[in-house]
């Protein structure tokens, strides 16, 4: 049983049709967060599930009791907005309490709401000043607030920190996991910032044009994307993605690109050939992460198949706990992540390691993953 | 920008200045001599005017041309004063004030917050209504008028200012609320509030500047029109513009000039005092909202 089940949902505004029958299961105390770019249609799901917009059909249950056509208030959910929303006239203890109000919690019983919410979230001193008085991070607490007193079975976020300053973010950030793993709510979250899916959910679906392209926790989604657009999007810096030819040689099965001047280099695969049958000599698509490829004593000690090679670094970015590497490789600029202490520098024809554990195999035409 | 004006003002010499303030005073001068003229004149007793000079202050100051425009002058053919007719303006002004703003601003809250298929085009419609010169409507407004028995009243004459008054409205509010956050709404249909709650609660506390010039804008209007209450009023409903006319054109004997002067005030008095008292509430809305944001 799941507790919110959306079932072949599409979303249509006249003609166009935004959402294309999506499908999630989300299961009690899960943190789900929906990623995709900007229009893929994010905002628009959570507002179906909210009732803030129709269903154009398919359905949406919370609990097994379908929500086609309930009101919002009536859904027991309650949402955080990117603007957070808070009414400016009332002051932040009316605004975390109106709701309670509206649904006819008697006065006591909402003051004692008030009380242990404004405790949780360290805004006791506030709760007289108007959201006009406060500061970005501030008003992020109060609108957590304000969907926290109602006790809801769903907290919807939409983007709630996109507002923020980088480095409250990420403090937010924390805080919300942190809400989370207290109160262990079913939370949908919407962003389009890749490191807040990776780091807040329990399971991410990353979203494009209207279609859910991958559903799965966070590492599924980052070891085995379900093809070249989730590769891409998650992760930063982004995947690698080279054109390479598949070479099998009886049981063993390898990759064949060209490095930096050209030359053919061939990178055996740490599968059996018979996974890649009949596809000797096609072109793929072949995928590696940035730390994949590390400076030889950086490599992965635990990792099966670590190829050794030397190739001319053009850039280095030392980032503080980590050098950022940009080489060519099948005429493309490729990064690698390599120990901060590492001694490379532009010029040097450095030797590198590859992990081919982590490498990921994509057709180039329907763009999925082989392997 | 503050920067710059403060260099200006730095800058500026005392004799500039004093050629700055000369100019304003003119100018203030300038709209205030009517004004003052006619209130000089209606404290003097009519022979000072007849007899001398208008620019002069009275030798005799008296209230009594105040007085008998109030309640004793001849108005048409009766010799009731203004009073009468200053209520028939209030009975009047006030709930067509009221009702065309609270529909204003419903309506701004329909066509911004809860869009339906055509609203633009109802909106537009509703436009249409600030163009139209009042002299087209006078006769389907009088048939109206007359098929709802409403002719001659004053509920027919409030019913007229509201038709009328509803397009500024609407345009009014529709383009505060245009720019209010729907977000807040949204959070608030969320948090279990109806429509009605929605717009008292969480619209219209924020709605007071544009209430304030919607407030001015009818009041004036409606107190000041003068075609409307000269064609569909009856004698017990005329509101002061027409008994002013009436005042002045009364044909008994002399022409009493500081009783129409005095009789002029009184129709000009009540929107003098809500620019007077609005404005501030005006200016005050104006800036509590530049610190919020
Ligand atoms: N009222 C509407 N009429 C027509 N199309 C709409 C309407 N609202 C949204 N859309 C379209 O639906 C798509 C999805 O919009 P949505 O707001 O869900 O995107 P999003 O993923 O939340 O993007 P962002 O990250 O920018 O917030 C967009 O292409 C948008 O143009
Ligand atoms: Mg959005």
């Amino acid at each position: 049983m799941s507790f919110l089940k959306i079932d072949n949902v599409t979303k249509r505004y006249g003609a166009v049709e935004v959402l294309h029958r999506v499908d999630i299961d989300v299961q009690q105390g899960e943190f789900l967060v929906l990623v995709g770019p900007s229009g893929c249609g994010k905002s628009t799901l959570l507002n179906m599930i909210a009732g803030l917009e129709e269903i154009s059909s398919g359905t949406i249950a919370i609990k097994d009791k379908p929500m086609n056509g309930v009101h919002p208030s009536q859904r027991n959910i309650a949402m955080v907005f990117q603007s957070y929303a808070l009414y400016p006239n009332m002051t932040v203890g009316k605004n975390i309490t109106f709701g309670l109000e509206m649904h006819g919690v008697p006065k006591a019983e909402r003051d004692a709401k008030l009380g242990k919410v404004a405790d949780m979230l360290q805004i006791t001193p506030l709760l007289d000043r108007k959201p006009g008085q406060l500061s970005g991070g501030q008003r992020q607490r109060v609108a957590m607030g304000r969907a926290l007193v109602r006790d809801p079975d769903v907290f919807l976020f939409d983007e709630p920190l996109s507002n923020l300053d980088a480095k409250l973010r990420v403090d937010m950030r924390t805080e919300i996991k942190k809400l989370h793993q207290r109160l262990g709510t079913t939370i949908v979250y919407v962003t389009h910032d890749q490191i807040e899916a990776m780091t807040l959910s329990t399971r991410i679906a990353v979203m494009n044009g209207g279609y859910i392209q991958q559903l799965g926790t966070p590492r599924e989604i980052y070891d085995t994307p379900n093809n070249i657009f989730v590769a891409a999007f998650m992760g930063s810096p982004s995947m690698n993605l080279l054109d390479a030819v598949i070479r099998l040689d009886g049981d063993d099965a390898a990759v064949e690109i060209a490095d930096g001047d050209g030359a053919p280099v061939t990178l055996p695969l740490p599968i059996p050939a018979a996974r890649l049958q009949g596809r000797d000599g096609t072109k793929v698509v072949l995928g590696i992460r940035p730390e994949a490829i590390t400076d030889p004593d950086g490599a992965d000690k635990s990792a099966n198949t670590v190829v050794a090679l030397k190739n001319v670094i053009d850039v280095t970015e030392p980032a503080g706990s980590d050098t950022f590497v940009t080489t060519t490789m099948a005429g493309k600029d490729v990064i690698g992540r390599m120990r901060a202490d590492a001694h490379v520098h532009a010029g040097d024809n450095a030797d590198l390691a590859i992990n081919m554990d982590k490498a990921v195999i994509f057709d180039p035409k329907t763009e999925d993953r082989i392997v | 920008m503050s920067v710059a004006t403060q260099d200006t003002a730095l800058r500026t010499g005392r004799v500039s200045r004093a050629f700055i303030y000369l100019f304003l005073l003119l100018m203030a001068l300038f709209y205030l001599l009517p004004f003052g003229i006619m209130v000089i004149n209606s404290l003097k007793p009519l022979s000072e005017i007849t007899g001398g000079n208008m620019m002069s202050l009275p030798q005799v100051w008296t209230l009594d041309a105040w007085r008998s425009t109030w309640s004793t002058a001849q108005i048409g053919v009766e010799p009731t004063g203004m009073r009468p007719y200053f209520w028939n303006s209030i009975k009047m002004v006030v709930p067509a004030v009221a009702i065309s703003t609270v529909l204003g601003a419903l309506n701004g809250y329909v066509l911004t917050k809860w869009r339906f298929r055509g609203d633009t085009i109802l909106f537009g419609l509703m436009l249409f209504s600030c163009f139209i010169p009042f002299q087209i409507v006078l006769i389907p407004m009088a048939r109206v008028l007359g098929l709802t028995g409403l002719a001659g009243s004053t509920t027919g004459l409030i019913l007229v200012h509201v038709v009328y008054g509803i397009g500024f409205s609407t345009l009014y509010f529709r383009n505060y609320y245009a720019v209010f956050p729907t977000e807040l709404v949204r959070a608030a249909m969320m948090d279990g509030a109806g429509f009605f709650r929605i717009f008292w609660r969480i619209l219209m506390p924020s709605s007071g500047p544009i209430t304030v010039v919607c407030i001015i804008w009818q009041f004036t209007n409606i107190w000041n029109d003068f075609l409307f209450g000269a064609s569909f009023a009856d004698f017990d409903s005329q509101p002061i513009t027409v008994a002013l006319n009436n005042l002045v054109n009364s044909s008994t004997g002399v022409k009493e000039y500081n009783v129409h002067f005095a009789g002029a005030i009184y129709a000009a008095l009540p929107t003098l005092l809500v620019y007077i008292v609005a404005g501030r509430y005006f200016v005050r809305g104006l800036m509590s909202g530049s610190v919020k944001g």
